[in-house]
């Protein structure tokens, strides 16, 4: 998969909410598809299509123990997604230092 | 100089906020947001780039329009929108939309200033239409996305970093 597609794919499993939070419950450890579906009213089937959206996404894989095949979260796909957020803030810092220096001369002018 | 930390948070599932502080009274703060001669003196000012338009209606229902352009290569960014809420010197509420918008929608952007000590903590919380908005201009920002108007910013923030 291209990067582009790659991130395409990210996004779009992120855009919802029920995949988000099982992002959320797998960064605290791996866990089963039956343990996964307990905090939602939904049927196993449901979540396993959500699940599937995020294994394509590369955002969680499964384990290999027998019948359980655990899901775990790949963190390296969210540090990648979460780079724009240093980029916009790089953007916003310089924006910023510029308006430190015009309040410090709006301050003087003020006190001359 | 001693620089202020900016922070930029994801809030719910449609909102980013950023914080800053600044040493200054919260009305110069307000006034660099709102009188077009002090916008044009920070905000894009990046290198290479001038901002030929910076007109603002600072009042309930007025309109704001803000170009910037890169003579060399010939670029153009525009993006405006309308005050909602104007309460000097601590709130400005104002929509927000790019000519080239590679979102869905506009952004409802709040600002809040508060003051302590001659020092303002200034919050902007910027609003998207739905999460996948959100996710959309977030997504645009990365080296691989492909909006035209957001390579060009992109190319300005490493300029912008490398220069200093």
């Amino acid at each position: 998969m291209q990067a582009t597609q790659r991130l395409d794919a990210v996004f779009a499993a992120l855009a919802d909410p029920t995949r988000r939070a099982i992002i959320a419950r797998l960064a605290s450890g791996q866990a089963s598809v039956m343990q996964l579906a307990e905090p939602f009213a939904m049927s196993q089937p449901a979540i396993s299509k959500h699940l599937k959206v995020l294994e394509r996404a590369g955002l969680i894989s499964r384990g290999r123990e027998a019948q359980r095949r655990p899901r775990r979260l790949e963190a390296k796909r969210l540090e990648e997604a979460d780079e724009w957020l240093e980029r916009y803030r790089q953007l916003w810092e310089g924006n910023y230092q510029r308006l430190d220096a015009l309040l410090d001369n709006l301050k003087e002018r003020k006190s001359r | 100089m001693k620089r202020e930390q900016l922070r930029i948070t994801k809030s719910g599932d449609r909102e980013l906020v950023m914080t800053r502080d600044f040493a200054a009274p919260r009305q110069l703060v307000y006034d660099a947001h709102t009188k077009p001669d002090l916008v044009r003196q920070w905000l894009g000012g990046l290198p290479g780039w001038t901002m030929p338009v910076c007109d603002m209606d600072v009042r309930v229902g007025g309109k704001y329009r803000w170009v910037w352009r890169n003579e060399t290569e010939g670029a153009e960014m525009g993006m405006g929108g309308v005050y909602r809420e104007v309460k000097a010197p601590e709130r400005l509420v104002t929509t927000e939309r790019f000519d080239e918008a590679w979102y869905p929608g506009e952004s409802l952007n709040t600002l809040v200033l508060v003051e302590q000590g001659g020092r303002t903590t200034l919050t902007q919380t910027m609003r998207y239409e739905s999460a996948a908005a959100r996710e959309a201009v977030i997504k645009s920002g990365m080296k691989e996305g492909v909006t035209v108007s957001y390579d060009r910013l992109e190319d300005l923030l490493t300029a912008t970093t490398t220069t200093r």
